[in-house]
């Protein structure tokens, strides 16, 4: 397929994942921040965006400044509407390729966007809201486009981003330590029913970062999500070899996950902020190489007359 | 009055229709729904019995769910940087079986002579040598490019996709008012209409058999593979567009969605030793048919304006080579110029030794004295356009022009008459179009959409119908705001198929539960929940 479109459905992946994350991550906090006097309110409404990976545009920034910079701000990548209006714009690229429905649904997702009321209780119906579209993008790209290379790219895009996302949220701790319970995280990543399953009376922060982290069954843990992005990788360049890695994408998402997997601790909790910052740098690694190894158009125009 | 459960008035259908007698008299044009004096013509009969039955709530609410569905679908058209869906009118164009068989010959005989026309223009200029046409005309041609004079493209075909632009003057005679052979455009929306009229209008279909228009992507892609460089067994084709920001971007993302081909931009392309590739993720892959959808002039670099960046250098040397095929061919831009148009009558009967079917409409060409001057008298009664121009840029309708207008063009046309073509002003016919609360007289042309493979032009049943949305006013292109019709062709009885094929009736199947076997566990069912 066009290198091209490969590059527009990774994107289409990683956008819509981040929707998701960024609206469950959202969510949870919302209801804390809303509690905060003021003044603490502000500057843990700073740090949460710092965790996002954006900065705030002015000094005044309340809680109206971080939904917009979180929700609504359509011009800014790490924005649920942002992702939402690039996943589109990716597919509007790669049209003919993603399955009539998977664009009508991303395209409806898209003008869906305006329709709600940009208060606190509003943010809430719009996180729920992009829940349901992103899971029905989801269902969609899975049921209706084949499992063949344009699919994988678009779960390699997905699972990365998932790893991300997860990392993300579990930073978000350090945030507000006093407020954020590990009920909440897990209510975040949607896993508080398998994990009480899972572990019945073992829980408490470390089981429970231990299990969105860890975890070899759960779909959202970065465990999970890296052996997902794995396998994709090896989908898309079956060479077998006996040494090594010659893909550099497969050796830095396999290393991240191994190290993770391999790893001993007795105080998983002290050493949280330093795996998550592994883990995020590798996705961006692992993002690169991808791009380099099959999205590369750098010696596009080869020819660039002169203008009469 | 009938009034529904609310107690509100629902306008009877009669109601809708109130004005419409005064308002199409007042046009003076040929009214494709009703004869004088407001009878359906026979073959508007199923669509004007769907139409009564609805009440204006009814209508607009259509009209809104199938505009709704265009924005969901991306069925839309960029205009100044801005998504806009394509309007379409909740009343169909219908065509009659009869008038369509003359259309569809007319057609096909007009691409025919065009293709004859084409292939001797970039050849032996044979129909210069007999008189035909002046080598002049030919040659200050804007689009008469030198780059692909003297040789035949790779798989004979020039004229791959047409679309004729036909209108109905007042007296309801069909003419031809141009040829487009360049890039036509316009087929997705025929295709998408029809969709989303069997959903916004499903009444009127009934009883009646409306030939179907979704074999043109199929028919498209055959005659693009037929014609790929000699030699090729499996030809890769490709659709090769502008971008995101052109305006038909929709349109080629559903054409190549549809024949399921890759659709590149000039980017992904890369030609070496006269051949053509495209950078996918396993590597680079030859291209044998480009369907272009580009401007000539941005196409090649290394042959026209060296700073586009949308085309990719090499084309037109590896088309010149025969290693591919540009589909239509570079060049044939010299077949749409409106002063060759009105030499068409004459070129069919030269290449084809047939008279023409569908006729033009007058035309004076500028660039002879006597007509100039004559036409210089009469501007204000005139139509005027450029020689070049499509979408409808730089036309003048003097009637509606003002006097400022008028003396600009008379500057211009004394400047350079080679430029511009008059003609006089034709009533377009109308169709019944929704406007506000009712329906009123618009007017349409039609763009019937062709396929040539080689061997034969196959002609699109309908085509697209484009409508003024404004009462009056007789520019339909969508960028000036126009809309459409989903365009019906009716069949006659010798089209359809002699005998319809019996149904098996389907046996009713039983619900089975394979598991758990147990006979008696809709009994336990409701056991347990006692």
């Amino acid at each position: 397929m066009l290198s091209r479109i490969a590059e527009s459905l990774f994107w289409i992946g990683r956008y819509v994942e981040r929707a998701d994350g960024t609206a469950r991550i959202l969510d949870v906090h919302l209801e804390r921040l809303n509690h905060l006097p003021l003044e603490e309110q502000q500057s843990v409404a700073r740090d949460l965006l710092a965790v996002m990976g954006a900065k705030p545009q002015s000094d005044d920034f309340g809680l109206p400044e971080l939904l917009h910079a979180l929700a609504y701000d359509k011009a800014s990548a790490s924005s649920i509407a942002g992702s939402l209006g690039a996943a589109r714009e990716n597919a509007r690229r790669a049209r003919e390729t993603v399955s009539q429905s998977l664009w009508e649904s991303l395209n409806t997702t898209y003008y869906g966007l305006n329709q709600h009321r940009k208060d606190v209780v509003g943010t809430y119906r719009f996180c729920n809201w992009v829940l349901e579209r992103t899971a029905m993008v989801r269902g969609l790209a899975d049921t209706t486009v084949s499992h063949d290379e344009s699919w994988l790219f678009m779960v390699l895009g997905r699972s990365l981003e998932r790893a991300d996302m997860t990392a993300r949220m579990l930073s978000t701790r350090d945030v507000q330590s006093a407020g954020m319970s590990w009920v909440n995280m897990l209510r975040c990543a949607g896993a508080y029913e398998s994990f009480i399953r899972t572990r019945r009376a073992a829980f408490g922060d470390q089981h429970a970062a231990e299990f969105l982290l860890l975890d070899r069954l759960f779909p959202r843990s970065i465990v999970y999500a890296l052996r997902d992005a794995d396998e994709c990788l090896a989908k898309l360049d079956p060479s077998a070899q006996r040494v090594g890695f010659i893909n550099d994408a497969r050796r830095i998402v396999g290393q991240a996950r191994t190290f993770l997997e391999f790893h001993r601790t007795d105080d998983l909790m002290s050493e949280l902020p330093e795996h998550m910052e592994r883990v995020q740098k590798a996705v961006t690694q692992a993002s690169d190489a991808i791009s380099r190894k099959y999205f590369n158009q750098a010696d596009e125009h080869a020819w660039v007359g002169e203008v009469s | 009055m009938r009034s529904n459960q609310k107690g509100d008035c629902l306008i009877p259908m009669s109601d809708l229709f109130q004005d419409y007698s005064e308002a199409a008299a007042r046009s003076g044009a040929y009214d494709e729904m009703f004869a004088p004096g407001q009878v359906a013509r026979k073959s508007y009969g199923q669509v004007s019995g769907a139409l009564r039955e609805l009440s204006l709530a009814d209508v607009s609410a259509r009209a809104d769910s199938m505009a709704r569905t265009f924005l969901d679908r991306g069925v839309t058209f960029d205009y100044a940087g801005e998504e806009r869906p394509f309007p379409l009118d909740i009343v169909p164009r219908v065509i009659p079986a009869d008038e369509w068989d003359v259309l569809e010959r007319g057609v096909a005989q007009r691409v025919k002579a065009l293709e004859a026309f084409l292939n001797d223009v970039y050849g032996r200029m044979a129909v210069v040598a007999d008189g035909v046409i002046p080598r002049q005309l030919i040659t200050t041609s804007a689009h008469f490019h030198r780059a692909v004079h003297g040789f035949e493209p790779a798989g004979g075909v020039r004229v791959h996709v047409s679309g004729i632009d036909v209108v109905r003057d007042a007296a309801g005679t069909f003419r031809v008012l141009e040829d487009n052979v360049r890039v036509p455009s316009g087929v997705s929306y025929v295709l998408e209409n029809r969709r989303a009229m069997a959903k916004g209008l499903p009444e009127a279909f009934g009883q009646q058999h409306i030939r179907p228009v979704e074999e043109y992507p199929r028919r498209l892609l055959s005659a693009l593979r037929k014609t790929a460089p000699a030699g090729v067994d499996d030809p890769t084709v490709v659709v090769l567009t502008p971008g995101v920001f052109n305006s038909a971007y929709f349109e080629h993302t559903l054409l190549a969605g549809l024949m399921g081909v890759e659709l590149v931009e000039g980017r992904d392309l890369i030609c070496r030793g006269n051949r053509v590739y495209m950078r996918t993720t396993a590597g680079e892959q030859r291209v044998d048919v480009i369907y272009k959808r580009i401007d000539d002039d941005f196409l090649d670099p290394l042959q026209f304006r060296s700073d586009s960046m949308l085309g990719c250098p090499g084309l037109v040397n590896a088309a010149r080579a025969g290693g591919v095929t540009i589909a239509n061919a570079v060049g044939n831009g010299v077949a749409d110029d409106k002063l060759v148009y009105s030499y068409v009558p004459d070129l069919i009967r030269y290449y084809l030794h047939e008279e023409p079917i569908i006729a033009n409409v007058d035309t004076f060409r500028l660039e002879e004295k006597e007509a100039r001057e004559h036409v210089l008298d009469r501007l204000h009664e005139l139509v005027v356009k450029p020689v070049d121009g499509s979408g409808g840029k730089g036309l003048v309708i003097g009637p509606d022009a003002s006097k400022e207008e008028l003396d600009a063009l008379r500057r211009r046309v004394i400047a350079d008459p080679r430029g511009w073509i008059a003609q006089p002003v034709l009533q377009l016919s109308t169709v019944p179009t929704l406007s506000g609360d009712k329906f009123g007289p618009r007017h349409v042309d039609l763009r019937p959409f062709a396929v040539n493979d080689g061997d034969d032009v196959w002609v699109l049943p309908g085509g697209l119908t484009r409508v003024a949305l404004k009462e009056g006013s007789l520019i339909v292109n969508s960028s000036q705001g126009g809309g459409s019709k989903d365009t019906w062709v009716l069949a006659n009885s010798s089209q359809l198929p002699a005998e319809a094929i019996p149904r098996q009736s389907v046996r009713v199947r039983e619900q089975v539960s394979v598991w758990p076997v147990e006979s008696n566990w809709r009994d336990r069912q409701t056991e347990q929940q006692q």
